[in-house]
Parts: structure tokens; C-alpha cells; sequence
């Protein structure tokens, strides 16, 4: 029987496996110089690259972070120093509804609370996924705030330090590896996402041109490359940028796991 | 230090017990609590939002936008008016689901019990690394490699041999075709895998030590001590599959890449489909005109939001509970 | 000699449970007063009172009077930050900040209140390790962390950490029962030292500790003030039949 048990888990790591070895080996065929720097040509079309999908990602996953990471860092901090209040509990609550929210629904508030108003651009998909972002970060922070011993607290407390300070100061610093951590892996998370940008950014060729503009981003280049009927043009694009973006969500990924690792001894 | 006097120093204006000032912790508080509800005003938006974006389409069908089961944003009759109903969507996505958990439950025990049960420990640590991993995986990536590398896969080595050996159930019948329902199920199961499998691990290691030595001391096998850990945890798992539940619900692009997109009510897994996601996912961005066909997706994403929530909620609510029990009976 | 700090109808509670029972005394200043009793006698929950720290725990309250120089640190516009700047506390397991350094740690006091001048920083901060007798231990390495020395001289360093703001009063809750008899002998012979240019107040379960080091002693039971005298009396002269029971080992 336990055969059968670690059949499974040969069979959960054989498409891992194939994934990353498929990825990698037809991304790295498809990788070039002009890959990364060149502008999107349309769909079928030879030569150029997806260089604005790449900047794209960036500067919307940055704003993103921008938007995101202090709300959700102090929202964090409230859940952890204000655990009994009433409005914690229920904050702590919806932040976990928030966290299973379909990304496509996301992507649809995206449209309509800001496309809506003006327009296909970076603002929207920047905003969808800081709300995507936030209640992720916001629980990581409040589980790290929670770790920092009650001796730290009181040390800075009896040496005459007000309570907020010792929270910004003291506890802070000492969480300060969770919290990072935690931020981290929501930037791996929120930089693979394609739904809330369908419906938010739509897309571009070209190089980013506005914060009211469209724009390209590396996951939605994937899936328009995906949907071409020119298959032997577009989908070495796909697979280059898939590695691309691979290379970036898992080093992130691998890099937190490796900082957090316990030591087995 | 001579400080037989209240010696002046540099502190000193410290070293009068002085007035309560106005407090900067309060001030704290209020600015910290006004920015963690930040959730109400985002989930309160959102709901208002969709719904309101919905509204259009909920006046015109009604409750038979739920079980309406045509889609016809520009009917072929210039004069009939466009028609959208879910029941495919709805089905789509739950068969999806379904088959999702068929696959991947089963698979995702038999990893956390591997892990918690029968494996060394350093080779826990390895193996979680890379299962985790697998949930690391853009969404998008997995239906790329869907399209190109699994459905070739499935079409050539798996489906024909299934409609030989089951065909001569409904299900697995009719035209077989790589993007089908039966792919984005499986899809689905491997995506599922890496948060069953984690939460049902926790749920098994919460299961006391007690319990294990008890059994064992009674005779059973390695096997039988896992059956007993997976009863003992049985509520847990029962959540950790519901979250799985509710991840194969919402998930969008992998299935959309993968499951054909075509709006009917499929009775052949081999047929391909829609679910709840992938139609708003495919017609979105193309739904201009008429107004009612954007309201109308904006419904299925309603309908979708309020699935995901209730999946949700009610499989966080099991695990709790169950938590809760294991700590309470380890007392005694 | 005057009394530094007056404790008048002192009661104090956890929630409905009530932890203190109307204690009363008179704490001279610079001596070294010594506060003993059994497990859950209240003696910990005496001086968090002194220092404002009781009522950081949630459902925590007090009634009573505390003077530090006739004023009452539980008054009404009282902010118990100023409180503890002049009362500072050493606890029972040292605890120094892990993320900084022997230099930042014995410097957090004042850094975090404001205090930037470089200079003023290295004054205070080699004044108050000499005057924790740890100076020449760690002179040259400032910079290390403060959780890599030992726990005698992670508690000098906590004792150097309070100092530094320059209190009047030294709360020590159980100062040397999480450290070795070396090292604690060290802490013991530091707060005789103290105690000529600050108010001491220990707690202690060792009463051995109590009879070296203080000058004046204070046998809490249940809550309730016992007895209170020159240590040279409590231990050699008890009044109370429960003090001399308990200085004999009887129980506790």
C-alpha cells in the first residue's frame, strides 16, 4: 500500500516535471537577443520579440506592489496588534474570502470600476492585482507580527517607548524577514496572472506609452500567442516567454523557500 | 552617575511625570484600523460593482438566465433578441470540478500520506519543495503546455484506449477531441494536487501521536495506521477537498486554453465545453455590442463569485471545526 | 534618607481574579529592597505595578496609590511612558533586541526616544556598560549581535540597556534564576554596586539571594504584604510566624 502512495506522488511530479523540462527546452530555443529587447510584431509575423510584455510586467507588477504592499502591510499589523477587537475578526475573515475570489472576477471588478471610466490601461490591471496582492500580504504580515516574542514587546515598552513605536520599531524589524518573505511570494503570484489582466490592460504591441494606456504583459503575451493560427511563428514566442516568466516566478519562489528553510538536525 | 539629586541631563525634560499627552497610540490605532478596512470597501465595492454591471441582464432574463441554455449574442434572426442563459456554464464547470477531484483527490492523499506516514523526514522537506512548486506555476503556462505537450498526449495514447475500454458508457462516447471537457478535468486535478495535498498533510500531522502508537501497539500494519490517521482527520480532508473544490471553480486560463469553448450541454466527456470562467475569459474583450452581452457576462461572473464564496467558506469552516476537535480530544 | 516610592492600599486583579491585596509600604531610596514569597504570591504582579506594566495585560486593573516622590504614577493625566523612563525593569530571562547589536541594544532607550547625537550616544552608551561591569568584556565588539553573548552577559547588557536612559528606580524581576551560579554571582555583586546611585527593587524565589544582597526585605503571601523590615530582622527576627516558616523552608 505504500506502493500506492508513492505512486502518487510520482504521478503529481511527472507533469511538474514535463512542464518545466518542455518549458525550458523550447523557451530556450526561442530565446534570442531580439527576444527581449524587440517590439511585438503582429500575430504570424517573423522576427521581433516580446520585449514590451516583459517591461510591461514590470511596471504593472511594480505599481501593483506600490498600491499593495503598504495597505496590506498595515492592514497586517492591525490583525496582529489589535487581535481582539471585534473588527479585526470580521477584517480577518473577508481578507480569506478575498483570497479564494476567482481571479476572472477580479479582472471583471477591474473593468468596471476603472475601464469603465478610462479606458483600457495600466491604472486597471495594476489595481486588480493589488487586490489581489493585499489580503495575501496582509495575512503573511499579521502571521509574521504574531511570531515576534511578548519579551521584545515588553523590553521596548519598559525602557519607556509608547506602544506604537515599539510596534513600528521593535516589532517590525523583528518580523521583518516574514514580512518580506510573505510580499515576496505575492509578487511571484500576482506576476503569472492573466485573468484579471485580460479584462483590464487588453494588450499592446508596443512599448508602454501611459499609465492610461494599454499595455503588454508577459502572461497575457503568452496567451495570445497561444490562441494564434500561426503556430510556428507565435508559439516559439509563447514558449520563450513562458520560460521568461517561469525563470522569474520560480526564482522568486525558490529564493524565499531557501531563506525559510528549518534545518533538520 | 551621581543621582542623589534629580540630576539635570539631557533627558531630563523626560523626568517629570508629565501630562498624558494626546495619545499617539490611539492615533495608531484609528490610522492602522482604518487602513485594514480596506477589505470592507473592496469587498463591498466588488459586490456592488458586479452586481450593478449584472443588473441589465438580470432585468431581462431573470431567474432563467440559470437554467437558459442558449447563447446567442447576435441571433441568426435579425429581429429575435440576443438570448443568454448559464445552465452549460454551470454544468461545464461542474463536471470540470468534479472530475477534477476524481483525479486529484486520490492522488493528493496518497502524497500526504506518503509525507506524513511513511517517508523519512529530510525527504518530507524535498518533496513538499517541489509539490509546492507545482502550485507556483503560472496558471497561463500550464495551458500552454496543456495545448501543445498534454492534449497530443492524451489524444494519442489515452483517450482512444478509454472509448475502447468505457465506451460503452454515454460519457465516453462521440468524437474524441484533445480540447475537451475530459482535459480541462484533468487539468484541473493537477492543479488541485499541490493545496489538497498540503492541507490534508497538516490535518494528518495534527493527528496525535497517540493515536498512531495506539494502533500500532495493537498490531497494524503501516497501512493500517494510515487508514486510522485518515479517519481520524477525516473532516480536515473533507475541507482540504472542498478548497480544492473551490480552486478547480475558479480556475480560468488553464481550463480556457484547454477545454475547446463551445456553449453546449456536453453528455461525451470527449466534447468540448465552457465552464463559468473561460466563457468570460474568451468573449470578453470582444463583447462590445450589444450592451445586454457584456451584462450578461458580468452575470456569469456573478453567478461565479457567489459559487466560489459558498465553496469556500463552507470548506474553511469544516477544517476549523475539525482542527478544533483533534486539539480538543488530545486532552484526554 | 528619604522614600523614594510609596505604595498605599495597593490591590491589583486579572480579570475577576485578584492578585493583590491592599499592600502598603515605603521604599527608601538607594537602597536594595528585596521582595520574597512563594510561587503565585503576587511578588512579579507587586512590581509590574511600579512601572506600569500590570496593565498591559488585557482585563488587568489596580486600585490604589503608587508615589514615586509623592506623586502618583496611577494619576489622571499621568502618561505611563514617562513612568518608565523613570522606573526602568531588567526581566527574568535577559532579552536582548536579536536584531541589533551590543552597541544598539545598550543605546535602544534613547535612540528610540529621539536621541541622534553620535557623540552623546558613545558616552551613554560606554557609561552604562562600565556601569553594568560589562565594558571590558565587550568593548571591542560593539558591533556584534546582542543574542551572541552569554546569558550572565546578556543580562548585564539588558541591566546596561536600562541604565542607559537614566532612571531613577531598577525594577529586576528574578534577575539571575535563568543563569549560572558564576554569572549570577556577578549580577548579585552589580546591584550591591547599584544600588549607591539607584533605587533598588528584586524580586526573588531565593532567598539566600535575598539575605546577600538587599537591605531591606518584603514577605508577600497570597497576595498579601506579610512583613517588611531591615533584612537583617526579617531573616534574623521574623515578627510573623508565616515569615519564619517560610524563611525555614518550611514551605515555598
Amino acid at each position: 500500500m505504500t506502493l500506492l502512495a508513492y505512486a502518487a506522488l510520482i504521478i503529481a511530479l511527472i507533469p511538474l516535471a514535463s512542464i518545466l523540462i518542455e518549458t525550458i527546452s523550447r523557451g530556450l530555443s526561442a530565446m534570442s537577443f531580439s527576444l527581449l529587447f524587440e517590439e511585438i510584431p503582429p500575430l504570424g509575423q517573423l522576427g521581433g520579440g516580446i520585449g514590451p510584455a516583459i517591461e510591461g510586467t514590470l511596471i504593472i507588477v511594480a505599481l501593483a506592489s506600490i498600491i499593495g504592499i503598504p495597505i496590506g502591510v498595515f492592514s497586517g499589523i492591525y490583525l496582529a496588534e489589535f487581535r481582539q477587537s471585534h473588527i479585526a475578526s470580521v477584517a480577518r475573515f473577508l481578507n480569506d474570502v478575498l483570497t479564494n475570489v476567482p481571479s476572472i472576477v477580479l479582472g471583471i471588478f477591474g473593468w468596471a470600476l476603472i475601464v469603465v471610466v478610462i479606458g483600457w490601461s495600466v491604472i486597471a490591471g495594476a489595481v486588480a492585482l493589488a487586490i489581489m496582492m493585499i489580503p495575501i500580504v496582509t495575512r503573511t504580515t499579521e502571521e509574521a507580527i504574531k511570531l515576534v516574542p511578548m519579551t521584545i514587546r515588553e523590553a521596548a515598552i519598559a525602557l519607556g517607548v509608547p506602544r506604537w513605536k515599539t510596534t513600528l520599531t521593535v516589532v517590525l524589524s523583528s518580523a521583518k524577514k516574514g514580512i518580506a518573505t510573505g510580499i515576496l511570494l505575492a509578487v511571484a503570484r500576482i506576476s503569472g496572472e492573466t485573468a484579471p489582466l485580460l479584462l483590464t490592460i487588453l494588450g499592446s504591441r508596443f512599448w508602454f506609452s501611459g499609465f492610461t494606456q494599454p499595455t503588454a504583459a508577459l502572461p497575457l503575451a503568452i496567451f495570445n500567442f497561444s490562441q494564434s493560427p500561426f503556430r510556428t511563428v507565435d508559439l516559439p514566442r509563447a514558449w520563450g516567454a513562458s520560460l521568461i516568466l517561469i525563470f522569474i516566478v520560480l526564482t522568486i519562489n525558490i529564493i524565499v523557500r531557501y531563506a525559510t528553510r528549518e534545518k533538520y538536525g | 552617575m551621581n543621582t542623589h539629586k534629580k540630576h539635570p541631563s539631557f533627558l531630563s525634560k523626560l523626568n517629570t511625570i508629565s501630562k498624558k499627552r494626546l495619545s499617539g497610540d490611539s492615533a495608531f490605532k484609528t490610522i492602522v484600523m482604518l487602513i485594514a478596512c480596506n477589505i470592507f470597501l473592496i469587498l463591498g465595492l466588488m459586490i456592488f460593482k458586479i452586481v450593478q454591471s449584472s443588473w441589465l441582464s438580470i432585468q431581462t432574463y431573470g431567474i432563467n438566465f440559470l437554467w437558459g441554455t442558449t447563447w446567442q449574442p447576435f441571433p441568426p434572426n435579425p429581429n429575435a433578441p440576443p438570448s443568454f442563459g448559464a445552465l452549460p456554464l454551470i454544468w461545464g464547470t461542474l463536471i470540470t470540478s468534479s472530475i477534477a477531484l476524481f483525479l486529484g483527490v486520490p492522488i493528493s492523499l496518497g502524497i500526504s500520506l506518503a509525507l506524513s506516514e511513511f517517508a523519512p523526514k529530510s525527504f518530507n522537506y524535498v518533496i513538499s519543495f517541489f509539490v509546492e512548486l507545482l502550485a507556483a506555476i503560472p496558471s497561463v503556462i500550464y495551458g500552454l503546455w496543456g495545448i501543445l505537450v498534454l492534449i497530443p498526449f492524451l489524444q494519442n495514447n489515452v483517450y482512444p484506449q478509454l472509448q475502447t475500454v468505457l465506451g460503452f458508457l454515454p460519457f465516453f462516447q462521440g468524437t474524441i477531441r484533445g480540447s475537451s471537457v475530459l482535459t480541462g478535468g484533468i487539468i484541473l486535478a493537477i492543479m488541485i494536487i499541490p493545496t489538497v495535498s498540503a492541507i490534508s498533510r497538516d490535518v494528518f500531522a495534527a493527528v496525535p501521536n497517540s493515536q498512531r502508537e495506539a494502533i500500532i501497539a495493537l498490531g497494524a500494519t503501516r497501512w493500517e495506521k494510515a487508514r486510522i490517521v485518515m479517519s481520524y482527520g477525516r473532516s480536515g480532508v473533507i475541507g482540504a477537498i472542498m478548497l480544492g473544490l473551490g480552486r478547480a471553480v475558479g480556475e480560468t486560463m488553464a481550463v480556457t486554453m484547454v477545454i475547446g469553448n463551445s456553449f453546449n450541454m456536453f453528455t461525451s466527456l470527449f466534447e468540448p465545453s465552457s465552464t463559468l470562467a473561460s466563457i468570460v475569459a474568451n468573449e470578453f474583450t470582444e463583447a462590445s455590442s450589444p450592451p445586454v452581452y457584456i451584462s450578461a457576462l458580468m452575470e456569469v461572473g456573478l453567478i461565479l463569485f457567489a459559487l466560489a464564496i459558498v465553496v469556500n467558506a463552507s470548506a474553511r469552516l469544516i477544517i476549523w471545526r475539525s482542527t478544533r476537535n483533534v486539539k480538543e480530544v488530545e486532552m484526554f | 534618607m528619604s522614600y523614594k516610592i510609596e505604595i498605599q492600599s495597593l490591590s491589583a486583579w486579572f480579570g475577576s481574579k485578584q492578585v493583590l491585596q491592599d499592600i502598603t509600604m515605603k521604599i527608601k531610596e538607594n537602597v536594595v529592597t528585596a521582595i520574597i514569597g512563594p510561587s503565585g504570591c503576587g511578588k512579579t504582579t507587586l512590581i509590574r505595578c511600579l512601572n506600569r506594566m500590570h496593565e498591559l495585560t488585557p482585563r488587568a486593573k489596580i486600585t490604589g496609590r503608587v508615589l514615586l516622590d509623592r506623586e502618583d504614577i496611577y494619576g489622571e493625566n499621568v502618561d505611563p511612558v514617562t513612568v518608565r523612563r523613570r522606573i526602568g525593569m531588567v526581566f527574568q530571562k535577559p532579552n536582548p533586541f536579536p536584531m541589533m547589536s551590543i552597541y544598539d541594544n545598550t543605546a535602544a532607550g534613547l535612540k528610540l526616544n529621539g536621541v541622534a547625537d553620535k557623540h552623546k550616544l558613545d558616552e551613554i552608551v560606554e557609561k552604562s556598560l562600565r556601569a553594568a561591569h560589562l565594558w571590558d568584556e565587550v568593548k571591542l565588539e560593539l558591533g556584534k549581535s546582542g543574542a551572541s553573548l552569554s546569558g550572565g552577559q546578556q543580562q548585564r547588557l539588558c541591566i546596561a540597556r536600562a541604565l542607559a536612559i537614566e532612571p531613577e528606580v531598577i525594577l529586576m524581576d528574578e534577575p539571575t534564576s535563568a543563569l549560572d551560579p558564576t554569572a549570577a554571582a556577578k549580577i548579585e555583586q552589580l546591584i550591591r554596586v547599584l544600588a549607591e546611585d539607584y533605587t533598588v527593587i528584586i524580586v526573588t524565589h531565593n532567598m539566600q539571594q535575598a539575605a546577600r544582597v538587599s537591605d531591606f526585605t518584603a514577605f508577600l503571601y497570597l497576595g498579601r504584604l506579610v512583613e517588611y523590615g531591615s533584612t537583617k530582622d526579617i531573616f534574623e527576627n521574623p515578627r510573623s510566624e508565616l515569615t519564619e516558616k517560610y524563611i525555614t523552608g518550611e514551605f515555598g
